[in-house]
This record gives structure tokens, C-alpha cells and sequence, in this order.
């Protein structure tokens, strides 16, 4: 008999609320199958079982909050024949096969716990769809009441908590480097020419690739301070700071963006990015990240000095391209400019070597047709 | 397609990619990204879903005067009917 364990799904998570399983008893499970959605503190993730078996009983009913590591589910090992009734009598029995799910955007449920509200009676009146925030705040406004929050929200204190740690525990030091990407924007017209929005690439999609196969050619940027050292990771999951509509930042990881091609790349951002905002990630995304990119930039600013999320040791900063005077072969033209930014862990890394991974990324940037 | 019947259809597309988006919340003469704060990834969704509703394409090379609602509108209306001009 396998037991399943409610898994951390990142370094800061201390429990979380089961918003629905996607098993019922009986259920054969395979390996990274999605089984049940669990609300943390920042999102709602999909948790994958990494061990495949037969669901023999839940253990945890819709609805309740648990601590990491309490067991959810028992699982019957592939072949194994279930224990006789009455021996290993699970602690509660569950009705989970029967209770529906809620679809709602991570502000919603934000907005639902500060306001006292149940998802679930929202839900039921409403037509049809995903509940956004502002169907709990329509539905909040009927009872007028002098609900205030001042102590900030759940995913504020959440992000409070992890960047004060940051600060405190990382000594951080910071670059930044100008590129121009005329070359680069002219390839991704030339690129995008004739085809379907759904088709196109974006400049982030090869500031992403470029940034990964960086960080696999120097791993003193990729991988986790952990027990006092660096441990490097011998392969890279971009974290990809994604902002949420109704305030805060989530940072899923994407595996393997230094093999990908611009196309698979490109869909699989766009399936990161949507899952984040409408809050479906999955555990494998949270808290796995070994390098995360923000590019605040898309925002309108110029540049970005970020802070990096620990346990990681580096963090790359894109701001927004805008035209600027650049010289070339002695002559001053409008061109596209980037400012790319560095946060790296002086415990780990030194600025020259820092100076040679930004580099390294600007010169791939520039050359788009390698990637 | 008519403007109004065009107007819904944008506010449909826009809402698959911003389900949050009220249509009387908006200026519609203001940029739509920055009000809606669309990134790029974003944009390109909120494009693919026009494409597929109207059965149009919409080119890189009109993103310039795609910034507000109501130029958004006006340049959707010009491509869906160009026989009438």
C-alpha cells in the first residue's frame, strides 16, 4: 500500500485546502497524472502523483485544509490486491466523488477568503464559467458591512515573507547591459509574416531561450544555495515571473526551454502564462525553478532589478524595447534597445563572472536564428 | 459585421484572455493594453481569439492601430468589409 502526501509545492508552503480530486477510489493512476487541485497561498495547483497505482481511498474530503506531508490518499501498488475491510480502515470516508468543482481565478479565491465568502455558494448562483473576482466582489456588495482589510492578503504576506528572506539571507549584487534587437525584432517579423496571431512568436520567447541556454553554460547562475553551498542543477526550469490580475506575482518553472524550439517554446509559455493567471498550474511547476526571468519591462519601464527567489542564485531582468539613438559602424540610428539585468548571489558568483553570463545571453539574443 | 455586433465580439475575445474586464470600466479611447495590462504573450492570445471568431487575419503590421478600443474596432470593421469600400 502507497500513501500519497499532501507535497510542498514551494519552500514557503506550509498547508493547503483540497479543492477537488480528480480520482475516486478504484481509479488506476498513472505516473505525473493530475489527481487532485489544492489551494496554497498563492494559486489553486494541480498535484501530480509521481507513483502509478490504484486508488484504494481518499483520505482527505473536498473542502478541508491540511498541513504539508498529511496523507490524501492510499494507493494499491500495481498488482497488489486490496487489504482485507476492517484492517486498515482509512481515517474518514469521503464523498469527494460527489462534490463539485470550483473554477475560479486565484483573486477570486484571494478575494473570497478575505471576505468571508464560500466559493462554493458563489459558484451555485452563478451562470456559468470561471468565477472572477469581481463576481465575489458583486456578490460581497450586496450585504453592505464595513469589511476592512488592513493586515493585506494571504498571497501579500506570502510574497512579504519570501522577498524580507531574500533581502535578509542573500547578498546580492547587480549588472545590466544594453542590447539592441533590431536583428531580433527583424527576424520575428520576417518570422511572423503571413501567419495566425495563435502562430506568431513574441521577443520574450527567445529572451526566455536565450536566458536558458545561458544558465546551462554556466551553472554558477542555475541551481539552489542549499546547506550553506551551491548545488548546481544539471538541468534548467526557468522560473517565469507572471503577474496576477488583482495584485501579486506567482514564478512557475518550465523544464527543459534550452532544448525547445522557438514554436514549442512559444506554446508552452502561452499555456504557462494562462494556467498561472487562471490559476492551474501544477505541483511539478512550483518550487522548481533553478533561475527565474521577470520582465516588468512589458510594463513600460526600462529597466528591472529584481530580487532574487530564494533558494535560487540568479535572477535576469528584461525591460521594455523602445527605440533609441545607437551608434553603428560610427553612425547614430534609431534602433530597438533592451536593458538586461542581472541579480546574482555573491555567495556564489563574482561580477566579472556575472558580467560573462549576461553577455553570454545578450549574444544570443542577437542571434535569433541559432536558437 | 457591424460595429456594435464588432464591439461585442472584441469584448468576448478580450474577456477569454481578462475574464475580469467590464466593458463600462473601460475607456475606449484609451490605450486597451495598459488599461486591461495585457503583456505580450496576452495580446497575441486576445488576437488569435478575434482571428478566430471573425474569420479574419490581423497582421503584425496593423498592431499600430490596434491601441484603443475604438480604433481597434475601427480597423476590424475596415478588414471584415472591404467590399463596401
Amino acid at each position: 500500500m502507497l500513501t500519497f502526501t499532501l507535497p510542498s509545492l514551494g519552500a514557503d508552503m506550509e498547508r493547503g485546502r483540497l479543492v477537488e480530486w480528480r480520482v475516486k477510489p478504484g481509479d488506476t493512476v498513472a505516473r505525473g497524472q493530475v489527481v487532485a487541485v489544492v489551494d496554497t497561498d498563492k494559486a489553486a495547483i494541480e498535484v501530480e502523483c509521481w507513483q502509478p497505482g490504484v486508488v484504494h481511498a481518499l483520505l482527505v474530503p473536498v473542502g478541508e485544509t491540511v498541513p504539508v506531508g498529511t496523507p490524501l490518499a492510499t494507493l494499491l501498488e500495481l498488482g497488489e490486491t486490496a487489504p482485507a475491510p476492517g484492517t486498515t480502515e482509512p481515517a474518514r470516508a469521503v464523498a469527494a466523488a460527489t462534490a463539485t468543482a470550483v473554477r475560479a481565478s486565484p483573486g477570486a479565491r484571494e478575494r473570497a477568503r478575505e471576505l468571508g465568502l464560500d466559493l462554493a455558494t458563489l459558484a451555485a448562483g452563478s451562470a456559468a464559467g470561471t468565477l472572477t473576482r469581481s463576481d465575489v466582489e458583486r456578490a460581497a456588495a450586496a450585504p453592505v458591512g464595513a469589511r476592512t482589510s488592513g493586515e493585506g492578503t494571504e498571497l501579500r504576506r506570502t510574497i512579504a515573507a519570501a522577498m524580507a528572506r531574500s533581502k535578509r539571507e542573500i547578498p546580492h549584487y547587480y549588472l545590466a547591459e544594453t542590447l539592441c534587437v533590431a536583428r531580433a525584432t527583424a527576424w520575428l517579423e520576417r518570422r511572423n509574416e503571413g501567419r495566425p496571431a495563435g502562430a506568431r512568436l513574441v521577443l520574450a520567447a527567445l529572451l526566455v531561450k536565450s536566458v536558458a541556454r545561458a544558465a546551462q553554460e554556466y551553472p554558477d547562475f542555475n541551481g539552489w544555495f542549499q546547506d550553506g553551498a551551491h548545488r548546481p542543477s544539471g538541468q534548467v526550469n526557468v522560473g517565469l515571473a507572471v503577474a496576477l490580475r488583482g495584485g501579486g506575482v506567482i514564478a512557475p518553472a518550465l523544464a527543459g526551454a534550452e532544448r525547445a524550439s522557438p514554436d514549442e517554446l512559444m506554446r508552452a509559455l502561452t499555456d504557462l502564462v494562462t494556467r498561472a493567471r487562471a490559476g492551474a498550474l501544477r505541483s511539478s511547476e512550483i518550487g522548481t525553478a533553478t533561475i527565474t526571468i521577470t520582465s516588468l519591462g512589458e510594463r513600460g519601464v526600462e529597466a528591472v532589478f529584481g530580487v532574487i527567489h530564494a533558494p535560487q542564485v540568479a535572477l535576469v531582468g528584461f525591460g521594455s524595447p523602445a527605440e533609441r539613438p545607437w551608434v553603428l559602424d560610427g553612425e547614430v540610428r534609431p534602433a530597438p534597445v533592451l536593458v538586461a539585468t542581472l541579480a546574482a548571489d555573491h555567495r556564489v558568483s563574482d561580477g566579472h563572472r556575472g558580467a560573462l553570463f549576461l553577455a553570454r545571453i545578450a549574444a544570443l539574443v542577437q542571434r535569433p536564428e541559432e536558437l | 459585421m457591424e460595429e456594435p455586433e464588432l464591439r461585442r465580439e472584441v469584448m468576448r475575445a478580450l474577456r477569454a484572455v481578462a475574464p475580469e474586464v467590464e466593458e463600462a470600466a473601460l475607456d475606449p479611447r484609451a490605450p486597451l493594453r495598459e488599461q486591461v495590462d495585457l503583456d505580450s504573450i496576452d495580446f497575441l492570445r486576445f488576437l488569435a481569439e478575434l482571428e478566430a471568431r471573425l474569420g479574419i487575419a490581423i497582421p503584425e503590421a496593423e498592431y499600430a492601430r490596434l491601441t484603443s478600443l475604438d480604433s481597434l474596432v475601427q480597423a476590424l470593421a475596415e478588414r471584415s468589409a472591404p467590399a463596401r469600400r
